[in-house]
Protein backbone atom coordinates (compact mmCIF):
# COMPACT_ATOMS: atom_id res chain seq x y z
CA UNK A 1 0.00 0.00 0.00
CA UNK A 2 1.68 3.25 -1.23
CA UNK A 3 -0.14 5.79 0.85
CA UNK A 4 -0.11 3.09 4.22
CA UNK A 5 -3.44 1.84 5.89
CA UNK A 6 -6.62 4.26 5.89
CA UNK A 7 -9.86 5.01 6.70
CA UNK A 8 -10.38 8.01 4.72
CA UNK A 9 -8.50 10.89 2.38
CA UNK A 10 -10.27 13.93 1.52
CA UNK A 11 -9.38 17.54 0.57
CA UNK A 12 -9.85 20.19 3.15
CA UNK A 13 -8.51 23.56 4.28
CA UNK A 14 -9.14 25.23 7.78
CA UNK A 15 -12.32 27.97 7.87
CA UNK A 16 -10.65 30.23 10.33
CA UNK A 17 -9.22 33.33 8.09
CA UNK A 18 -6.52 34.06 10.71
CA UNK A 19 -5.46 30.54 10.63
CA UNK A 20 -5.64 31.09 6.40
CA UNK A 21 -3.97 33.63 6.64
CA UNK A 22 -0.24 32.24 8.22
CA UNK A 23 -0.61 28.80 7.09
CA UNK A 24 1.38 26.79 4.88
CA UNK A 25 -1.89 24.92 3.00
CA UNK A 26 -5.58 24.66 4.26
CA UNK A 27 -4.00 25.18 7.60
CA UNK A 28 -4.68 21.28 8.76
CA UNK A 29 -2.13 20.88 11.27
CA UNK A 30 -2.76 24.40 13.22
CA UNK A 31 -6.70 24.38 12.93
CA UNK A 32 -6.97 20.35 14.15
CA UNK A 33 -4.24 21.15 17.39
CA UNK A 34 -6.20 24.49 17.95
CA UNK A 35 -9.88 22.57 17.43
CA UNK A 36 -8.45 19.53 19.71
CA UNK A 37 -7.57 22.26 22.29
CA UNK A 38 -10.30 24.04 22.68
CA UNK A 39 -12.13 20.47 22.75
CA UNK A 40 -9.97 19.37 25.83
CA UNK A 41 -8.70 16.39 23.36
CA UNK A 42 -5.44 17.39 24.35
CA UNK A 43 -3.85 20.11 27.56
CA UNK A 44 -0.83 21.12 25.06
CA UNK A 45 0.87 20.40 22.07
CA UNK A 46 4.82 20.00 20.90
CA UNK A 47 5.16 22.17 17.47
CA UNK A 48 7.64 23.69 15.98
CA UNK A 49 7.98 27.24 17.33
CA UNK A 50 10.00 30.15 15.73
CA UNK A 51 13.16 31.06 17.09
CA UNK A 52 15.21 34.12 17.35
CA UNK A 53 16.93 33.15 13.78
CA UNK A 54 15.03 33.16 10.68
CA UNK A 55 13.86 30.19 9.40
CA UNK A 56 15.25 27.66 11.73
CA UNK A 57 12.67 26.08 14.31
CA UNK A 58 12.50 25.11 17.51
CA UNK A 59 10.41 22.72 19.65
CA UNK A 60 7.87 24.09 21.33
CA UNK A 61 5.07 23.43 24.05
CA UNK A 62 1.96 24.99 22.60
CA UNK A 63 -0.54 25.50 25.47
CA UNK A 64 -2.98 28.07 23.94
CA UNK A 65 -4.12 28.37 19.77
CA UNK A 66 -2.17 31.61 19.67
CA UNK A 67 0.69 29.99 20.25
CA UNK A 68 -0.20 26.99 17.93
CA UNK A 69 -0.50 29.72 15.14
CA UNK A 70 2.49 31.54 15.66
CA UNK A 71 3.93 27.88 14.61
CA UNK A 72 2.11 27.38 11.43
CA UNK A 73 4.24 27.12 8.60
CA UNK A 74 6.88 24.84 7.25
CA UNK A 75 10.59 25.46 8.01
CA UNK A 76 12.74 23.19 5.74
CA UNK A 77 15.16 22.56 8.05
CA UNK A 78 15.40 20.14 11.58
CA UNK A 79 12.86 20.40 14.46
CA UNK A 80 13.54 17.94 16.84
CA UNK A 81 10.19 17.82 18.06
CA UNK A 82 10.21 14.30 19.47
CA UNK A 83 12.91 15.26 22.35
CA UNK A 84 9.92 17.92 23.33
CA UNK A 85 7.56 15.55 24.62
CA UNK A 86 8.88 14.15 27.67
CA UNK A 87 9.31 17.97 28.72
CA UNK A 88 6.19 18.59 27.98
CA UNK A 89 5.11 15.53 30.36
CA UNK A 90 7.19 16.05 33.10
CA UNK A 91 7.78 19.87 33.64
CA UNK A 92 5.02 21.53 31.57
CA UNK A 93 2.34 18.57 33.27
CA UNK A 94 0.45 17.92 30.07
CA UNK A 95 -1.33 14.77 30.64
CA UNK A 96 -3.25 14.77 27.31
CA UNK A 97 -0.73 15.75 24.60
CA UNK A 98 -0.66 16.38 20.63
CA UNK A 99 1.77 16.75 18.60
CA UNK A 100 3.03 17.39 14.64
CA UNK A 101 5.75 15.41 13.16
CA UNK A 102 7.50 14.20 9.56
CA UNK A 103 7.45 10.19 9.14
CA UNK A 104 11.06 9.83 10.95
CA UNK A 105 9.21 11.72 14.16
CA UNK A 106 6.63 9.47 14.14
CA UNK A 107 8.67 6.37 13.52
CA UNK A 108 10.59 7.57 16.80
CA UNK A 109 7.30 8.32 18.85
CA UNK A 110 5.65 5.51 17.52
CA UNK A 111 8.68 2.78 18.62
CA UNK A 112 9.12 4.37 21.87
CA UNK A 113 5.11 3.87 22.12
CA UNK A 114 5.70 0.16 21.59
CA UNK A 115 8.71 -0.37 23.42
CA UNK A 116 9.36 2.35 25.90
CA UNK A 117 12.47 0.88 27.36
CA UNK A 118 13.56 3.28 29.13
CA UNK A 119 10.56 6.09 28.51
CA UNK A 120 8.38 5.74 31.40
CA UNK A 121 4.60 7.10 31.54
CA UNK A 122 5.08 9.24 28.36
CA UNK A 123 3.30 6.40 25.68
CA UNK A 124 -0.37 7.03 26.78
CA UNK A 125 -0.20 10.52 27.09
CA UNK A 126 -0.12 10.69 23.42
CA UNK A 127 -3.41 11.46 22.08
CA UNK A 128 -2.74 13.63 18.76
CA UNK A 129 -0.26 12.88 16.54
CA UNK A 130 -0.26 15.09 13.34
CA UNK A 131 1.91 13.32 10.18
CA UNK A 132 3.01 15.92 8.04
CA UNK A 133 4.14 14.88 4.03
CA UNK A 134 7.85 14.48 3.73
CA UNK A 135 10.46 13.91 0.81
CA UNK A 136 13.56 15.01 2.64
CA UNK A 137 14.81 17.55 5.24
CA UNK A 138 17.42 19.86 4.84
CA UNK A 139 20.36 20.95 7.33
CA UNK A 140 19.84 24.41 8.10
CA UNK A 141 23.38 25.88 5.91
CA UNK A 142 21.73 23.98 3.32
CA UNK A 143 18.72 26.19 3.01
CA UNK A 144 21.63 29.27 3.86
CA UNK A 145 22.77 27.91 0.60
CA UNK A 146 19.56 27.99 -1.38
CA UNK A 147 18.66 31.55 -0.60
CA UNK A 148 21.59 33.01 0.36
CA UNK A 149 23.36 31.83 -2.14
CA UNK A 150 21.72 30.65 -5.09
CA UNK A 151 18.87 33.30 -5.12
CA UNK A 152 20.99 35.84 -3.59
CA UNK A 153 18.36 37.24 -0.91
CA UNK A 154 18.91 37.14 3.02
CA UNK A 155 16.66 34.94 5.03
CA UNK A 156 15.16 37.56 6.73
CA UNK A 157 13.50 39.03 3.49
CA UNK A 158 11.39 35.26 2.79
CA UNK A 159 7.69 35.27 3.96
CA UNK A 160 7.23 31.78 3.00
CA UNK A 161 9.27 28.95 1.51
CA UNK A 162 7.41 26.25 -0.46
CA UNK A 163 8.66 23.23 -3.13
CA UNK A 164 5.87 22.21 -5.27
CA UNK A 165 5.63 21.65 -9.21
CA UNK A 166 10.03 20.93 -9.36
CA UNK A 167 10.95 23.80 -7.76
CA UNK A 168 11.87 25.11 -4.54
CA UNK A 169 9.88 28.70 -4.07
CA UNK A 170 11.09 31.89 -2.05
CA UNK A 171 8.71 34.17 -1.45
CA UNK A 172 9.20 37.80 -0.04
CA UNK A 173 6.96 41.04 0.09
CA UNK A 174 7.53 41.75 -3.16
CA UNK A 175 8.58 38.40 -5.16
CA UNK A 176 8.78 35.38 -5.84
CA UNK A 177 11.93 33.08 -6.59
CA UNK A 178 12.76 30.05 -7.30
CA UNK A 179 15.20 27.12 -8.18
CA UNK A 180 15.15 23.84 -10.02
CA UNK A 181 14.76 21.12 -7.29
CA UNK A 182 17.70 19.33 -8.88
CA UNK A 183 19.80 21.84 -7.63
CA UNK A 184 18.52 21.13 -4.19
CA UNK A 185 19.39 17.19 -4.70
CA UNK A 186 23.06 16.74 -2.59
CA UNK A 187 21.98 19.30 -0.08
CA UNK A 188 19.53 17.11 1.83
CA UNK A 189 20.72 15.31 4.92
CA UNK A 190 21.42 11.47 4.05
CA UNK A 191 19.60 9.85 6.49
CA UNK A 192 16.53 10.92 4.81
CA UNK A 193 17.97 8.97 1.76
CA UNK A 194 16.86 5.61 3.32
CA UNK A 195 13.60 6.55 4.49
CA UNK A 196 10.70 4.53 2.95
CA UNK A 197 7.60 6.71 4.61
CA UNK A 198 6.34 9.76 2.06
CA UNK A 199 2.68 10.02 3.81
CA UNK A 200 3.25 10.08 7.35
CA UNK A 201 2.12 6.74 7.24
CA UNK A 202 2.28 5.99 11.24
CA UNK A 203 0.16 9.51 12.18
CA UNK A 204 -3.14 9.50 13.82
CA UNK A 205 -3.88 12.23 10.91
CA UNK A 206 -1.45 12.64 8.30
CA UNK A 207 -1.72 15.96 5.64
CA UNK A 208 0.02 17.71 3.35
CA UNK A 209 -0.35 20.05 -0.08
CA UNK A 210 0.47 17.05 -2.66
CA UNK A 211 -2.93 16.19 -4.07
CA UNK A 212 -4.52 19.59 -3.43
CA UNK A 213 -5.12 22.41 -5.18
CA UNK A 214 -3.03 25.40 -3.32
CA UNK A 215 -5.03 26.49 0.17
CA UNK A 216 -5.85 23.23 0.24
CA UNK A 217 -4.86 19.95 2.18
CA UNK A 218 -5.11 16.07 1.32
CA UNK A 219 -5.59 14.90 4.94
CA UNK A 220 -5.50 10.78 5.46
CA UNK A 221 -7.63 9.77 8.10
CA UNK A 222 -5.31 6.29 9.91
CA UNK A 223 -6.58 5.73 13.48
CA UNK A 224 -9.95 5.28 15.00
CA UNK A 225 -8.65 8.30 17.14
CA UNK A 226 -6.96 10.12 14.36
CA UNK A 227 -10.51 9.84 12.26
CA UNK A 228 -12.91 10.50 15.08
CA UNK A 229 -10.90 13.86 16.08
CA UNK A 230 -10.73 14.89 12.45
CA UNK A 231 -14.70 14.08 11.52
CA UNK A 232 -15.87 16.14 15.11
CA UNK A 233 -13.57 18.81 13.65
CA UNK A 234 -15.45 18.66 10.34
CA UNK A 235 -18.90 18.35 11.61
CA UNK A 236 -17.77 21.58 14.18
CA UNK A 237 -17.06 23.68 11.32
CA UNK A 238 -13.59 24.08 11.98
CA UNK A 239 -12.90 22.34 8.07
CA UNK A 240 -14.06 22.10 4.97
CA UNK A 241 -14.07 19.15 2.93
CA UNK A 242 -13.97 18.24 -0.57
CA UNK A 243 -13.72 14.52 -1.70
CA UNK A 244 -10.43 13.50 -3.14
CA UNK A 245 -11.87 12.40 -6.25
CA UNK A 246 -13.36 15.49 -7.28
CA UNK A 247 -9.95 17.59 -6.98
CA UNK A 248 -6.86 18.06 -9.15
CA UNK A 249 -4.21 16.72 -9.25
CA UNK A 250 -5.64 14.27 -7.03
CA UNK A 251 -4.44 10.76 -5.11
CA UNK A 252 -2.85 9.80 -8.24
CA UNK A 253 -0.12 12.54 -7.89
CA UNK A 254 0.40 11.20 -4.48
CA UNK A 255 0.38 7.90 -5.06
CA UNK A 256 3.13 8.53 -7.72
CA UNK A 257 5.50 10.60 -5.50
CA UNK A 258 5.32 8.21 -2.70
CA UNK A 259 6.24 5.16 -4.95
CA UNK A 260 8.87 7.13 -6.72
CA UNK A 261 10.34 7.96 -2.97
CA UNK A 262 9.73 4.51 -1.60
CA UNK A 263 11.28 3.06 -5.00
CA UNK A 264 14.15 5.33 -4.78
CA UNK A 265 15.17 4.92 -0.84
CA UNK A 266 14.76 0.85 -1.31
CA UNK A 267 17.64 1.33 -3.86
CA UNK A 268 19.68 3.84 -1.49
CA UNK A 269 19.04 0.72 1.23
CA UNK A 270 20.10 -2.10 -1.16
CA UNK A 271 23.31 0.12 -2.41
CA UNK A 272 23.98 0.34 1.38
CA UNK A 273 23.51 -3.68 2.16
CA UNK A 274 25.39 -4.45 -0.97
CA UNK A 275 28.19 -2.71 1.24
CA UNK A 276 27.87 -3.93 4.34
CA UNK A 277 26.44 -0.79 6.10
CA UNK A 278 23.48 -0.74 8.36
CA UNK A 279 19.98 -0.23 7.85
CA UNK A 280 17.24 -0.09 9.92
CA UNK A 281 14.30 -1.04 7.58
CA UNK B 1 -14.18 -9.57 30.92
CA UNK B 2 -11.01 -12.36 31.67
CA UNK B 3 -8.04 -10.58 32.90
CA UNK B 4 -5.83 -11.20 30.49
CA UNK B 5 -8.02 -8.77 28.30
CA UNK B 6 -8.47 -6.43 31.31
CA UNK B 7 -4.83 -6.04 31.51
CA UNK B 8 -3.89 -5.78 27.68
CA UNK B 9 -6.96 -3.13 27.59
CA UNK B 10 -4.63 -1.34 30.26
CA UNK B 11 -2.42 -1.69 28.45
CA UNK B 12 -3.15 -0.76 25.41
CA UNK B 13 -2.45 -4.16 23.86
CA UNK B 14 -3.82 -6.19 21.26
CA UNK B 15 -6.26 -3.36 20.05
CA UNK B 16 -6.76 -5.14 16.70
CA UNK B 17 -6.33 -9.60 16.56
CA UNK B 18 -4.19 -10.19 13.96
CA UNK B 19 -5.52 -11.60 10.31
CA UNK B 20 -8.77 -9.58 11.04
CA UNK B 21 -10.27 -7.08 8.75
CA UNK B 22 -9.35 -3.67 9.10
CA UNK B 23 -12.19 -2.71 10.67
CA UNK B 24 -12.70 -0.38 13.55
CA UNK B 25 -13.28 -3.09 17.11
CA UNK B 26 -16.65 -3.34 18.50
CA UNK B 27 -16.34 -2.74 22.30
CA UNK B 28 -16.68 -5.59 24.21
CA UNK B 29 -16.64 -7.69 21.23
CA UNK B 30 -13.90 -10.64 21.78
CA UNK B 31 -12.02 -11.78 18.79
CA UNK B 32 -11.29 -14.99 17.92
CA UNK B 33 -7.65 -14.88 18.39
CA UNK B 34 -8.33 -13.30 21.82
CA UNK B 35 -10.08 -16.15 22.85
CA UNK B 36 -7.12 -18.43 21.24
CA UNK B 37 -4.29 -16.36 23.43
CA UNK B 38 -6.48 -16.84 26.70
CA UNK B 39 -7.09 -20.58 25.78
CA UNK B 40 -3.37 -20.73 25.61
CA UNK B 41 -2.52 -18.84 29.04
CA UNK B 42 -5.52 -20.74 30.99
CA UNK B 43 -3.59 -24.11 29.56
CA UNK B 44 -0.34 -23.06 31.00
CA UNK B 45 0.79 -22.74 34.30
CA UNK B 46 1.43 -19.24 35.32
CA UNK B 47 4.56 -18.53 34.80
CA UNK B 48 7.25 -18.83 37.89
CA UNK B 49 9.42 -15.39 38.05
CA UNK B 50 12.33 -14.60 39.74
CA UNK B 51 14.01 -11.77 40.71
CA UNK B 52 17.28 -11.71 41.28
CA UNK B 53 19.14 -8.57 42.64
CA UNK B 54 22.87 -8.32 42.06
CA UNK B 55 25.10 -4.84 41.88
CA UNK B 56 21.78 -2.81 41.44
CA UNK B 57 19.77 0.19 42.91
CA UNK B 58 16.22 -1.48 43.37
CA UNK B 59 15.15 0.96 40.69
CA UNK B 60 14.46 -1.60 38.24
CA UNK B 61 12.24 -3.53 40.72
CA UNK B 62 10.84 -0.14 42.42
CA UNK B 63 9.78 0.60 38.30
CA UNK B 64 8.43 -2.94 37.78
CA UNK B 65 6.12 -2.36 41.16
CA UNK B 66 5.08 1.06 39.54
CA UNK B 67 2.68 -0.93 37.60
CA UNK B 68 -0.12 -0.01 40.58
CA UNK B 69 -3.19 -0.55 38.60
CA UNK B 70 -2.31 -3.81 37.51
CA UNK B 71 -0.02 -4.84 40.01
CA UNK B 72 -1.97 -6.58 42.18
CA UNK B 73 -3.88 -8.92 39.32
CA UNK B 74 -0.66 -9.34 38.07
CA UNK B 75 0.95 -10.93 41.24
CA UNK B 76 -2.15 -12.93 42.23
CA UNK B 77 -3.49 -14.76 39.15
CA UNK B 78 -0.94 -13.84 36.48
CA UNK B 79 2.23 -15.28 37.50
CA UNK B 80 3.92 -16.72 40.68
CA UNK B 81 6.67 -14.75 42.32
CA UNK B 82 8.73 -17.66 43.27
CA UNK B 83 11.82 -15.78 44.48
CA UNK B 84 13.44 -12.25 45.47
CA UNK B 85 15.02 -11.19 47.74
CA UNK B 86 12.29 -8.02 48.47
CA UNK B 87 9.59 -10.01 47.22
CA UNK B 88 9.40 -13.29 48.58
CA UNK B 89 10.80 -14.93 51.91
CA UNK B 90 12.36 -18.03 50.07
CA UNK B 91 16.01 -18.59 50.84
CA UNK B 92 16.41 -21.28 48.46
CA UNK B 93 16.49 -20.84 45.02
CA UNK B 94 14.02 -22.29 42.97
CA UNK B 95 13.02 -23.57 39.21
CA UNK B 96 11.85 -20.42 37.46
CA UNK B 97 10.58 -19.92 34.32
CA UNK B 98 12.31 -16.29 33.72
CA UNK B 99 14.40 -14.90 36.20
CA UNK B 100 14.95 -11.09 36.31
CA UNK B 101 18.35 -10.03 36.95
CA UNK B 102 19.11 -6.48 38.33
CA UNK B 103 22.48 -5.06 38.40
CA UNK B 104 25.92 -6.11 36.96
CA UNK B 105 28.24 -8.72 38.51
CA UNK B 106 31.70 -8.20 40.70
CA UNK B 107 34.05 -10.07 39.89
CA UNK B 108 35.98 -9.81 42.88
CA UNK B 109 32.50 -10.93 44.92
CA UNK B 110 32.35 -14.86 44.58
CA UNK B 111 28.83 -14.67 46.40
CA UNK B 112 27.30 -12.84 43.45
CA UNK B 113 28.77 -14.79 40.66
CA UNK B 114 28.20 -17.99 42.76
CA UNK B 115 24.37 -16.46 42.88
CA UNK B 116 24.50 -15.96 38.74
CA UNK B 117 25.54 -19.36 37.83
CA UNK B 118 23.21 -20.68 39.85
CA UNK B 119 20.26 -18.82 38.32
CA UNK B 120 21.50 -19.64 34.63
CA UNK B 121 20.93 -23.19 36.00
CA UNK B 122 17.53 -22.89 37.84
CA UNK B 123 15.93 -20.66 34.96
CA UNK B 124 14.51 -21.44 31.45
CA UNK B 125 15.14 -17.83 30.61
CA UNK B 126 17.32 -15.45 32.01
CA UNK B 127 16.73 -11.64 31.73
CA UNK B 128 19.26 -8.73 32.01
CA UNK B 129 16.79 -6.28 33.68
CA UNK B 130 17.94 -2.92 33.80
CA UNK B 131 20.93 -1.46 31.99
CA UNK B 132 22.97 -2.48 34.80
CA UNK B 133 22.69 -5.87 33.93
CA UNK B 134 22.60 -5.59 30.59
CA UNK B 135 25.16 -2.95 29.47
CA UNK B 136 27.03 -2.11 32.94
CA UNK B 137 25.60 1.18 33.06
CA UNK B 138 27.33 3.28 35.73
CA UNK B 139 29.15 0.47 37.41
CA UNK B 140 31.15 0.31 34.05
CA UNK B 141 32.55 3.39 36.14
CA UNK B 142 33.71 1.26 39.40
CA UNK B 143 37.47 1.00 40.08
CA UNK B 144 37.52 -0.31 43.42
CA UNK B 145 39.63 1.44 46.25
CA UNK B 146 36.41 2.13 48.65
CA UNK B 147 35.95 0.59 51.95
CA UNK B 148 34.95 -1.75 52.98
CA UNK B 149 35.80 -3.37 50.14
CA UNK B 150 38.91 -1.95 47.90
CA UNK B 151 39.20 -4.83 46.30
CA UNK B 152 35.54 -4.39 44.68
CA UNK B 153 36.66 -3.03 41.55
CA UNK B 154 35.49 -4.99 38.32
CA UNK B 155 31.57 -5.03 37.78
CA UNK B 156 30.80 -6.67 34.38
CA UNK B 157 27.44 -6.79 32.89
CA UNK B 158 25.32 -10.24 33.47
CA UNK B 159 26.17 -11.36 29.73
CA UNK B 160 29.78 -11.44 29.96
CA UNK B 161 29.82 -14.47 32.41
CA UNK B 162 26.05 -16.62 31.57
CA UNK B 163 24.09 -16.83 28.40
CA UNK B 164 21.38 -13.95 28.63
CA UNK B 165 17.96 -14.93 26.67
CA UNK B 166 16.15 -11.17 26.62
CA UNK B 167 17.52 -7.92 27.66
CA UNK B 168 15.35 -5.04 28.91
CA UNK B 169 17.82 -1.83 29.08
CA UNK B 170 16.65 1.15 30.76
CA UNK B 171 18.25 3.07 34.09
CA UNK B 172 15.44 2.06 35.17
CA UNK B 173 13.69 0.31 32.52
CA UNK B 174 9.60 1.72 32.27
CA UNK B 175 6.56 0.34 33.98
CA UNK B 176 5.67 -0.57 30.94
CA UNK B 177 8.33 -2.44 29.11
CA UNK B 178 7.92 -4.95 31.74
CA UNK B 179 4.18 -5.34 31.91
CA UNK B 180 4.51 -5.58 28.54
CA UNK B 181 6.68 -7.82 28.56
CA UNK B 182 5.20 -10.28 30.90
CA UNK B 183 1.85 -10.04 29.04
CA UNK B 184 3.75 -11.03 25.92
CA UNK B 185 5.39 -13.93 27.74
CA UNK B 186 2.00 -15.38 29.34
CA UNK B 187 0.91 -15.16 25.48
CA UNK B 188 3.72 -16.59 23.70
CA UNK B 189 3.97 -13.41 21.89
CA UNK B 190 7.80 -14.33 20.74
CA UNK B 191 6.94 -11.49 18.08
CA UNK B 192 6.90 -8.75 20.44
CA UNK B 193 9.48 -10.17 22.89
CA UNK B 194 12.06 -10.83 19.45
CA UNK B 195 13.59 -7.41 19.96
CA UNK B 196 14.64 -8.28 23.97
CA UNK B 197 16.17 -11.52 22.73
CA UNK B 198 18.24 -9.32 20.34
CA UNK B 199 19.04 -7.11 23.02
CA UNK B 200 20.94 -9.72 25.02
CA UNK B 201 23.95 -9.26 22.75
CA UNK B 202 24.42 -5.80 23.31
CA UNK B 203 26.42 -5.73 26.35
CA UNK B 204 28.18 -2.18 25.61
CA UNK B 205 26.35 1.15 25.77
CA UNK B 206 27.02 4.52 25.78
CA UNK B 207 25.71 7.77 23.90
CA UNK B 208 28.74 7.95 22.02
CA UNK B 209 26.61 5.04 20.26
CA UNK B 210 24.50 7.61 18.53
CA UNK B 211 27.43 8.97 17.00
CA UNK B 212 29.22 5.80 15.62
CA UNK B 213 26.11 3.97 14.93
CA UNK B 214 23.73 6.65 13.55
CA UNK B 215 25.26 9.71 12.71
CA UNK B 216 28.59 7.79 11.76
CA UNK B 217 26.30 5.91 9.21
CA UNK B 218 24.42 8.38 7.53
CA UNK B 219 21.36 7.47 9.03
CA UNK B 220 20.08 10.09 11.68
CA UNK B 221 17.64 12.12 10.68
CA UNK B 222 17.75 14.28 13.88
CA UNK B 223 14.18 13.49 15.22
CA UNK B 224 15.54 14.12 18.46
CA UNK B 225 14.02 10.56 19.73
CA UNK B 226 17.42 10.06 21.60
CA UNK B 227 17.75 13.25 23.38
CA UNK B 228 13.60 11.83 24.81
CA UNK B 229 15.11 8.90 25.86
CA UNK B 230 18.24 9.69 27.49
CA UNK B 231 17.31 9.15 31.45
CA UNK B 232 20.25 11.84 32.34
CA UNK B 233 19.35 14.48 30.09
CA UNK B 234 23.16 14.04 28.54
CA UNK B 235 21.89 14.35 25.03
CA UNK B 236 20.95 17.64 23.39
CA UNK B 237 20.50 18.36 19.76
CA UNK B 238 22.33 20.93 17.88
CA UNK B 239 21.90 21.76 14.69
CA UNK B 240 19.41 18.95 14.18
CA UNK B 241 22.49 16.19 15.60
CA UNK B 242 22.68 14.77 19.01
CA UNK B 243 25.56 16.00 20.85
CA UNK B 244 26.54 14.04 24.45
CA UNK B 245 27.61 15.06 27.55
CA UNK B 246 29.99 12.44 28.52
CA UNK B 247 30.47 13.72 32.00
CA UNK B 248 26.37 13.21 32.29
CA UNK B 249 26.38 9.81 30.13
CA UNK B 250 25.78 6.77 32.50
CA UNK B 251 26.18 4.11 29.85
CA UNK B 252 22.90 2.77 30.11
CA UNK B 253 22.50 2.29 25.96
CA UNK B 254 19.08 3.53 25.58
CA UNK B 255 19.66 6.25 23.42
CA UNK B 256 20.63 3.76 20.48
CA UNK B 257 17.79 1.40 21.67
CA UNK B 258 15.06 3.91 21.22
CA UNK B 259 16.22 5.55 17.91
CA UNK B 260 14.29 4.63 15.35
CA UNK B 261 17.55 4.09 13.16
CA UNK B 262 18.85 1.47 15.09
CA UNK B 263 16.03 -1.08 14.88
CA UNK B 264 12.47 -0.49 13.78
CA UNK B 265 9.33 -2.42 14.70
CA UNK B 266 6.87 -2.12 11.91
CA UNK B 267 4.63 -4.50 12.21
CA UNK B 268 4.45 -4.29 15.86
CA UNK B 269 3.32 -1.33 15.67
CA UNK B 270 1.06 -1.51 12.81
CA UNK B 271 -0.40 -4.20 15.30
CA UNK B 272 -0.27 -1.62 18.13
CA UNK B 273 -2.15 1.27 16.28
CA UNK B 274 -4.69 -1.28 14.33
CA UNK B 275 -2.94 -0.10 11.10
Amino acid sequence: MVLGTYKEIVSARATDKQIQKVSQDGGIVTGLLAFALEEKIIEGAVVAGPTDEFWKPEPMVAMSADEIIAAAGTKYTFSPNVMMLKKAVRQYGIEKLGTVAIPCQTMGIRKMQSYPFGVRFLADKIKLLIGIYCMENFPYASLETFISEKMGISMELVEKMDIGKGKFWVYTQDEVLSIPLKETHGYEQSGCNVCLDYVAELGDVSTGSVGSPDGWSTVITRTDGGDSIFKQAVEAGAFETKDIANVKPGLDLLQKLSAQKKEKNQKTIDKRKEMGLPVPF
Amino acid sequence: MSLISKLKGLLGIGAKPANEEPKPAKSGQVGASEQEVEKVAEENAKPRIGYIHLSGCTGDIMSLSENYDILAELLTNMVDIVYGQTLADVWEMPEMDLALVEGSVCLQDEHSLHELMEVREKAAMVCAYGSCSATGCFTRYSRGGQQARPDHESFVPIADLIKVDCAIPGCPPSPEIIAKTVVALINGDMDYLQPMIDLAGMTEGCGCDLQKYVVNQALCIGCGTCAMACQTRAVSMTNGRPEVNGDRCVKCGICYVQCPRSWFPEEQIKKDLGL
